[in-house]
């Protein structure tokens, strides 16, 4: 089973990271490039003129190659997460299929997207934002009371566990996640709302092609070892 | 397959597997996504951002 958990995860991330590097570098780096315009102090925006609302692409080969490695790495590391999740719940007679992994990936992102957005947004250079060590226990912690209380919901039985399961969801967004003192942010809040949106909209998509893909090369390398055997 | 159908040891021994690709997915995030050592921040700086992990 360790070969189908790890060979399972690094297909399917690696497939599922490349379309997430490629929404990303589309939808997600014009309006990052846009907003370091105003953290560099180009262009201003509160002056009380107002500033272009212009949004353009730009290519830079070398900062491009490297977002799209890193987007594949996290993405095979996600999958390995969400593939081992799985290898658990099929040791205890849950059945893998492609369609199952569609649901895998959409709880996938909620954990590890949507939960830790609720409390701190996708934020784009320039933001204000609290203390990063702070940020980044609330942002583990989060994502792992999200994934368990959903693993409860989905595989407990009977209303106890189901309870306990949202209690660990609702937990951490109750404790709140660390914000600034003062907004000091130069960047226009529109820029900032859109950048949110579409980190949210592509780690969606990506997310529940990756529970896809993992089934899908879940199912097939099962049926690969059925026939070695 | 079924954990009813195996024996407990060789039960063990697949979550003891599927530990290790666990942890081997949360060094690889970890890594990626949060440790902030210069070099590592800056390559994956654009990443880090569009997915959404706290980055500065």
């Amino acid at each position: 089973m360790f070969r189908q958990v790890l060979t399972s995860a690094l297909f399917a991330g690696f497939a599922a990271g490349l379309i997430a590097a490629a929404l990303q570098l589309v939808f997600v780096q014009p309006v990052l490039l846009a907003s370091e315009l105003y953290e560099s102090g180009e262009v201003v925006h509160f002056a009380g003129q107002g500033s272009s609302a212009h949004v353009a692409w730009a290519f830079d080969p070398v900062r491009d190659m490297l977002s799209i490695l890193f987007a594949t790495l996290i993405y095979c590391g996600y999958a390995m997460l969400l593939v081992a999740a799985m290898a658990l719940a099929a040791l205890r007679g849950v059945e893998i299929t492609p369609r199952a992994g569609l649901l895998w990936g959409i709880a996938g992102f909620v954990a590890v997207h949507l939960a830790p957005a609720f409390g701190l947004p996708p934020e784009l250079p320039g933001s204000a934002a609290a203390d990063l060590g702070a940020r980044q226990v609330w942002w583990f912690s989060t994502v792992a009371a999200t994934g368990i209380g959903l693993w409860l919901i989905a595989f407990g039985t009977g209303p106890v566990p189901r309870v306990i399961g949202a209690l660990a969801i609702l937990a951490p967004q109750v404790i709140g996640a660390p914000h600034p003192d003062t907004f000091v942010g130069p960047v226009p809040p529109e820029l900032a709302g859109l950048f949110a949106a579409r980190a949210l909209g592509v780690g969606f998509a990506a997310w529940t092609l990756l529970g896809l893909f993992a089934g899908w090369f879940w199912q097939r390398e099962a049926t690969m070892q059925a026939q070695e055997a | 397959m079924t954990a009813l159908s195996k024996s407990a040891g060789l039960v063990r021994t697949e979550i003891l597997g599927i530990a290790a690709v666990f942890a081997l997915g949360l060094g690889i995030v970890t890594l990626a996504g949060h440790v902030q050592a210069a070099t590592l921040h800056d390559a994956a700086h654009d990443t880090r951002h569009a997915t959404g992990f706290p980055c500065h």
